[in-house]
């Protein structure tokens, strides 16, 4: 009875959303034609009639995809030329922040802002020096020889945590009352947002070298984190500071009646509501900050999408382009939608109904 | 509403007859001190030679009509508004743009406001003790005791583990005015506090201002509450245009004013 009732509702809610009028009728059928046309052959390709097994492309007899291809080039596509050797240090590093992260998520544990700052402060130090190593007994892997997923995320994990802070000092800078400040934050944040990544970067490789004493060199690497870094700053700064303009005024004014000092006020009352307010608005500056590190292949860093052009170009594997970028894609879409659902997990538990 | 008001005032009178006086001993010790004090808002003067003074354990209520500067005479005094001209003593330190000047005198100066301004991202115990932990240094422990008691003190500890948002407005003021004592200060400003309240809630946050003032707090309230001002005050100030034009104890004030402006204020708020 109640299973007729339901199909009864189904049938219902079909006639009235789908196919209400001619037009929606039309739309509806046009619709599932494209998804009939588009999805099956997808499928079929990627998984039903994939290749999996083998070690050769001559293992790719099927019509499918040859994902024996991704698996032959998979420590490249993973860690660019970082000696096989010398992997275990990468790994160490992941399980560390793996490691380290998945306490931040439960509810109750007790150390968590103990756990921030070693993810903050320590964990770099400790990954500096496990990825480049040239000490503690470690052989030095120079960072040319980075490449891969794991450049990838160097720069955006690098780009995020550092732009952040860097992004909310120059929100705050930009609506001080000092006039230097103000200005020079202003200046800032409007000559970054002015230039595009790419310029940002080729300028950092080639002529920030120009302008240096001669036989003063800054690694190639470190160059474009700080371009990328800055870069995604400057909109950080403008993102945080829409949400420092929705403050009511009455709440700075309340913290400053009690005696609190600017950066109490800023830190503990102003700070946390603008944040929480533009959420969207950062990890939007995040993601695509994520994706815009494959800039970098340009300036001849090898990241993630940087090393699939390379492999394709191989000779004993031509034309499995392809495989390549759908891989790719499959990645980073995998992490953005990652950053994407946290924020909405984020913004749901700091709703505090007001 | 202004009938409304009318009502109100026969219960608080009524509360007057049960309570004729606060037995309180004002000294003759200036707590604030307002010398020929002028502001401007660009062109426009707010405050035109305002001279004052505020003993300690007064009562002050200041009335007026609206844009006559009373909310900006007080905000003075805790430098929410800067001062262009005259000088401005609170216990003896003079308010000048020094920021160590300024946050020392607002420790002692207690401010609630017409809109709450509660912090919406933090629960009411973290409302109350985050300035007694960030500015005054207590211990966590110390200062979320000092915050329960003055929670009950405003009748609402039950509310510590809930956010402004969760609470009615007159509840909301009344978190307010506890967490502005939690800063232990020697005055209490209030800026029109039951002015955005529905009216079933006006009298929970008088009753906690009148006994605020039963202890002996010196206090300034612009208000257009004249039940509470006959109650509570010792004395009335009425401004209009930026100036101080009728100051009078409380029973003179409402029985023969002098001024035309001032009748005029009264007959106004009253006469319905």
């Amino acid at each position: 009875m109640s299973q007729n009732g339901k199909a009864i509702g189904l049938l219902q809610w079909i006639k009235s959303n789908l196919f209400s009028s001619y037009l929606n009728t039309f739309l509806t059928v046009i619709s599932i034609w494209i998804v009939y046309i588009s999805v099956p052959p997808v499928i079929q390709w990627a998984l039903l009639d994939a290749n999996w097994i083998g070690s050769s492309r001559d293992d790719c007899t099927k019509e499918g995809a040859c994902w024996v291809y991704i698996g032959f080039w998979f420590k490249q596509i993973m860690y660019g030329r970082y000696p096989e050797t010398e992997v275990w240090r990468v790994n160490v590093s992941y399980a560390l922040l793996v490691g380290a992260l998945i306490p931040l998520f439960i509810t109750g544990f007790k150390h968590k802002s103990l756990l921030t700052l070693f993810l903050l402060f320590v964990y770099p130090i400790i990954s500096y020096f496990l990825f480049i190593g040239d000490s503690f007994g470690l052989p030095l892997v120079e960072t040319s020889l980075w490449g891969g997923l794991f450049l990838t995320l160097v720069i955006s994990l690098v780009g995020i945590v550092a732009s952040l802070p860097i992004g909310i000092m120059l929100a705050l800078g930009r609506r001080s009352n000092m006039p230097i400040i103000s200005a020079l934050s202003i200046g800032f944040i409007e000559i970054w947002r002015g230039v595009p990544l790419i310029t940002v970067l080729f300028m950092s490789s080639v002529m920030f070298p120009l302008f240096l004493p001669e036989g003063m060199n800054f690694d190639k690497l470190i160059r474009a984190l700080v371009g990328v870094m800055l870069f995604s700053a400057a909109y950080i700064a403008e993102v945080v500071r829409g949400g420092l303009q929705a403050v009511p005024k009455g709440q700075i004014e309340a913290a400053e009646a009690l005696g609190m000092s600017y950066w109490n006020t800023m830190g503990l009352i102003v700070m946390p509501q603008a944040l929480k307010m533009v959420i969207p608005g950062i990890v939007n500056s995040f993601i695509a900050l994520f994706k815009d590190t494959t800039l970098v292949l340009t300036i001849g860093l090898f990241d993630l999408l940087g090393t699939i052009q390379i492999i394709g170009t191989n000779a004993d594997w031509l034309g499995f382009h392809i495989e390549g970028y759908v891989f790719t894609a499959f990645i980073f879409w995998t992490f953005c939608f990652g950053m994407s659902r946290y924020s909405m997990n984020l913004e749901k538990k700091l709703h505090t109904g007001h | 509403m202004l009938g409304f008001l009318w009502l109100r005032e026969i219960t608080m009178s009524e509360k007057f007859d049960v309570q004729p006086n606060i037995e309180q001993s004002i000294s003759n010790d200036p707590m604030i001190q307002l010398n020929g004090v002028h502001k401007w808002f660009g062109d426009f003067q707010v405050l035109k030679n305002i001279n004052l003074t505020v003993n300690k354990g007064e009562r002050i209520v200041i009335c007026g009509p609206s844009g006559s500067g009373k909310s900006t005479l007080i905000r003075c005094i805790n430098h929410l508004e800067e001062h262009q001209q005259g000088q401005i003593f609170v216990e003896g330190t003079e308010l000048t743009g020094d920021l160590k000047h300024v946050e020392q005198i607002r420790r002692e100066v207690g401010m609630v406001f017409q809109q709450f301004n509660l912090f919406p991202h933090l629960t009411i115990l973290d409302n109350l003790t985050l300035a007694p932990i960030w500015v005054r240094k207590l211990p966590k422990k110390e200062a979320e005791e000092l915050a329960m008691r003055l929670l009950e003190r405003v009748k609402i500890p039950e509310q510590a583990k809930k956010y402004p948002g969760q609470l009615s407005g007159g509840q909301q003021q009344r978190v307010a005015i506890a967490r502005s004592l939690c800063m232990n200060p020697k005055i209490m400003l209030f800026d029109e506090p039951t002015s955005a309240l529905d009216p079933e809630m006006i009298k929970e946050v008088l009753d906690a201002m009148i006994e605020l003032a039963h202890e002996g707090m010196t206090m300034l309230c612009v208000t257009h509450e004249m039940g509470f001002a006959k109650t509570v005050a010792n004395r009335v100030i009425f401004m209009d245009e930026g100036q101080i034009i009728e100051e009078k104890e409380p029973t003179e004030f409402f029985n023969n004013p002098e001024n035309d402006r001032t009748k005029l204020f009264l007959s106004q708020i009253l006469a319905h």
